[in-house]
């Protein structure tokens, strides 16, 4: 009846074990990876075009929120950038540069509507090949409609497939990290 | 097996002795007599009383020997000695076994025994339990593989490993059950919820297995080794078990699995490689009248994802189901990458029993089982190798058990208490879907079985649930307003913190189960079988909770507060005949549930990353219909053919819809053939057929893509299941005496031996890659 008795304790004990529980004050995750902005500047020497898409909710449900500051002027050279920011920390926390360091991994990619204009890569990842966070844009001709602009940042894209480097998207592959859709009208 | 005789007496009985060639008596051993079983006490001696004068079968079964077999004819006392002979991989006999069970008088339970088991030693426990009619698999992946018992499963389908049941966070379809299927000695299924012992919940059916145990009075040990062409990979499992009379015995097993990428007929599946290093142990120390054990066991494994099935947004998915190849098809590798999974579940446990009498017995066993989990993701900024979600879960449970048989009453009573705590760590980086929350429960339970005659019995049972839960759970605030959780549950809030709304959701659930049951044995061998459950099912956390992008499926899944517990009513009849050559088993059931809760695809969803699939948690009322069917004909003495079918029709009643994910009709064919003298020399053909499911609800949505310069609408085909496909499988085996006293078993064995190219539809990488190709795999079995 040893056996039994010593049993019996380690029951007890158990049961004191199970019935204690740490209490500690949960705190909230804090995101890392968010990205709520999508910032697209064009700039010539006449000024500046803003385009923001600005999603603070993150995974909640409310949509981005679309802005533009100042007009696309048709058959315009402009110099562009694309900027990514997490405005949920403040300061917002600008994720730019962590895209850029691993730009060999990403790739943003523009498919505008037929008339808005043409893009070129103007920057480069440490194998020759483009980031897409800088670009040349060339307007279109004027149309007073609001056209479909979408931006996209791809994750481990295939950058060797076929088009890719010159921003074809179909092959590129990966997935997809940011997928904005601004609306723009190319004035006369 | 030998006879060796009768002498008469005065009464109506039937006893005697079990011992193997040696004269050593077998303690433990079941022997039955019609209908009526008992289990040989410390000397190997068993008695029937009151016997009625005619003609019986009786028999006895002891691991590791053959079984004893005859007609008695019962007209006065019988003292008899039964010598059982050793078996040596005895594979002459049915696959999976069917016989009158333990756990439930009025369901028959549905076994896989060890032979079948030792097969699927470099699968796991899902793909073997695709042996037994009715049951399906719900896969994630080929390396993520979960039992679907009359088309439900997960949270539905209690897995109970060694009287403990798996606590895994089974809420999830990629979570598979955290077991090593080497470590089973035995697997059953019941497809219903009437084991009450093991809980009220189990509305799909339970997965019962039991360990390796050896009572023998010798140490003897198996290994196992596998290669597989496909993944290039294989694993070895051993395992030793020492047996003894009166003292001590002890088990121990350890597996290490090795595996590379997988590949489709056409392409490599990247990144689907997995590691699986395991260890289970248990010593017992049985007196003369109770005996103590101590078990342990762990599962360790990593698993990798297929790449290609980390999406981004809906375009994605388009993208994906349209062009039906995999985006990332890189070259075969044994690595492991992101996605992963990292998975360790221990279960430790002490337990006790005490026999009053040979009729009254008193257990009682304590358990705790801890399960991390951990997902790696792909993640910007050097954060692959911190997890995108890290679960602990503890669980503690304290179950104590009474038996009682009594005349031609059994009565079996208990109860458990369960202490779970899950812990999500905030280190992630990544909000949690699934909170950390505190979860107790306790249940009684009594379930009283009456023989009314030699033929007939009848088995009732009743269980009440108690479970409280308090979560601690952050809200995006937006999404706590869209889901109207104000103000009916504004009391959950306790304060606002960057933006979250952080809660403490509390709910308190009481359920009922009963079953009630009805077993006749009719002349000319066939058995009847009739049985009616209640059960209730607590909503788990994943459908109370969920709210957000889920990374492992891409997909926004919502929860909700608002659930409540999900009742079914089954009713099941089995009608098994023996004929000379041929066995048939029919099991038609009915399972009417309301409150069912299911995920359900609802629309999208646009964030800053692109448009996301939204799938919702959802109530309705469903009848799921259907009926299983096996049969074992010998054609000639070392000819069997088995057929096994299985059908399971799901209506949403509440919509009137076809119910989204049920398995389609599927049947296959085997035909094995045994020659014993050719150094015990089998093989098998198995032809099986899945039929395209035409009965799905359409959730198919559409979405905007960006064609030829400009926004067009495309519809997501979500919902339309993949066609028809049938597969070829193959095995041959033979058995050499190699030692004095070990026996080597060669196996080859070829699947999907076409190498046929398909998609299932209950595996949630359908719309990324087919299934895996045709793999040759060769066994080496050692047994000393």
């Amino acid at each position: 009846m040893k056996n039994f008795r010593i049993s019996g304790l380690a029951f007890l004990a158990i049961i004191g074990m199970a019935s204690c529980s740490k209490d500690d004050a949960p705190v909230p995750v804090n995101e890392e990876e968010v990205i709520t902005t999508v910032i697209t500047t064009l700039s010539n020497t006449s000024g500046s075009v803003v385009l923001t898409s600005k999603d603070l909710d993150g995974d909640g449900p409310n949509a981005p929120v679309l802005t533009q500051t100042g007009t696309i002027v048709a058959n315009r050279v402009y110099v562009g950038s694309v900027k990514f920011l997490n405005e949920q920390k403040t300061p917002a926390e600008d994720i730019t540069p962590e895209v850029v360091s691993e730009g060999k991994d990403h790739q943003v990619f523009f498919q505008p509507e037929a008339g808005v204009g043409t893009f070129t890569y103007a920057d480069t990842d440490v194998n020759g090949r483009p980031i897409g966070v800088m670009f040349n844009f060339t307007a279109g001709a004027a149309n007073a409609m609001q056209k479909n602009l979408i931006v996209t940042l791809r994750h481990e894209p295939v950058k060797t497939a076929s088009g890719v480097a010159t921003g074809n998207i179909a092959n590129a592959g990966g997935d997809t990290d940011i997928e904005v859709t601004y609306r723009v009208v190319i004035t006369p | 097996m030998m006879f060796i005789g009768y002498f008469s007496f005065g009464q109506i009985k039937i006893s005697g002795i079990v011992s193997d060639s040696n004269k050593t008596p077998l303690v433990g051993c079941h022997v039955h007599a019609g209908k009526n079983f008992v289990v040989t006490d410390g000397n190997g001696a068993f008695e029937f009383k009151n016997l009625a004068k005619n003609k019986i079968r009786l028999y006895a079964t002891y691991v590791g020997f053959k079984t004893f077999d005859t007609i008695v004819d019962v007209q006065k006392d019988i003292l008899m000695t039964i010598i059982l002979v050793k078996s040596i991989n005895s594979l002459n006999e049915i696959e999976i076994k069917l016989k009158t069970n333990s756990e439930n008088n009025s369901i028959l339970e549905q076994k896989i025994r060890t032979e079948t088991i030792d097969r699927y030693s470099n699968q796991t426990l899902g793909d073997a339990l695709k042996e037994v009619a009715g049951v399906s698999v719900l896969k994630t992946g080929s390396n993520i593989v979960k039992p679907i018992i009359n088309g439900l499963s997960s949270s539905r389908v209690p897995i109970i490993s060694n009287n403990v049941r798996l606590e895994d966070q089974q809420w999830g379809t990629e979570h598979a059950p955290n077991f090593d299927i080497n470590a089973a000695g035995k697997i059953s299924v019941i497809k219903g919820a009437s084991a009450l012992q093991y809980g009220g919940d189990a509305i799909g059916g339970l997965v019962i297995i039991e360990p390796i145990s050896v009572k023998k009075d010798t140490l003897f040990g198996k290994t196992i080794m596998n290669y597989n062409t496909n993944g290039r990979g294989g694993t070895i499992s051993s395992s030793l078990h020492k047996g003894n009379f009166c003292d001590w015995s002890w088990n121990a097993l350890g597996t290490f699995k090795y595996s590379g990428d997988r590949h489709t007929p056409d392409y490599n599946l990247s990144n689907t490689a997995n590691r699986e290093l395991n260890f289970a142990g248990d010593a017992k120390y049985t007196g003369k009248n109770y005996h103590i054990a101590a078990f342990y066991s762990l599962y360790n494994a990593q698993i990798g994802i297929l790449r290609a099935s980390h999406i981004g947004n809906v375009n994605d998915l388009y993208q994906a189901i349209n062009n039906q190849i995999p985006f990332v098809v890189a070259d075969f590798t044994y690595n492991i990458n992101n996605p992963r999974q990292k998975i360790q579940h221990h279960l430790a446990k002490i337990d006790f029993g005490y026999r009053f009498s040979d009729n009254e017995n008193l257990s009682a066993q304590y358990a705790f089982q801890f399960n991390n989990r951990k997902e790696f993701d792909i993640r910007r900024g050097n954060r692959n190798n911190i997890p995108a979600l890290d679960l602990d879960l503890s669980t503690h449970s304290l179950i104590i058990d009474y038996n009682k048989i009594q005349n031609s009453w059994t009565f079996k009573s208990g109860f458990s208490v369960q202490y779970q705590n899950n812990f999500a760590n905030p280190e992630t980086g990544v909000r949690p879907l699934i909170p950390t929350y505190e979860r107790y429960d306790t249940g009684i339970y009594s379930i009283a079985t009456r023989k009314i005659n030699e033929t007939i019995s009848v088995d009732g049972g009743i269980r009440y649930d108690f479970s409280n839960i308090q979560a601690s759970k952050f809200y995006i605030k937006t999404r706590w307003t869209s889901l109207g959780y104000d103000p009916e549950f504004t009391n959950f809030i306790v304060n606002e913190q960057n933006g979250q709304l952080f809660t403490r959701p509390t709910f308190t659930y009481h359920n009922f189960a009963a079953s009630l049951g009805l077993h006749k044995v009719f002349e000319n061998d066939i058995d009847a079988y009739a049985n009616a459950s209640l059960s209730m099912r607590n909503p788990n956390v994943s459908e109370l909770f969920s709210d957000g992008l889920h990374h492992a499926t891409g997909v926004i899944e919502i929860g909700d507060l608002r659930l409540q517990q999900e009742k079914s009513l089954k009713a099941a009849v089995t009608l098994q005949r023996r004929w000379n050559s041929l066995s048939v088993t029919i099991n038609p059931f009915l399972n009417r549930i309301n409150n069912f809760m299911f995920l359900q695809p609802t629309g999208f969803e646009t964030t800053i990353r692109g448009a996301f699939p939204v799938w919702e948690y959802k109530q309705t009322n469903v009848l799921l219909t259907g009926i299983d069917f096996q049969s074992v004909w010998k054609i000639k003495s070392d000819l069997n053919l088995t057929m096994v079918l299985g059908i399971v029709n799901g209506q949403n009643l509440s919509e009137n819809l076809p119910l989204i994910d049920m398995p389609p009709i599927n049947f296959s064919n085997k035909i094995d053939f045994i020659k014993s003298r050719w150094y015990n020399f089998s093989a098998s053909l198995k032809h099986e057929v899945v039929l395209q499911q035409n009965r799905f609800p359409d959730y198919d949505f559409d979405t905007n893509i960006f064609v030829n310069n400009s926004l067009q609408s495309v519809r997501v085909n979500i919902s339309k299941p993949p066609p028809t496909y049938q597969l070829w499988s193959c095995s041959a085996q033979m058995s050499f005496k190699t030692l004095k006293n070990s026996v080597t078993t060669v196996m080859l064995s070829g699947q999907n031996l076409l190498n046929t190219a398909y998609r299932d539809y209950l595996n949630r990488q359908r719309f990324f890659a087919d299934e895996m190709g045709r793999n040759i795999q060769l066994q080496l079995k050692i047994n000393y």
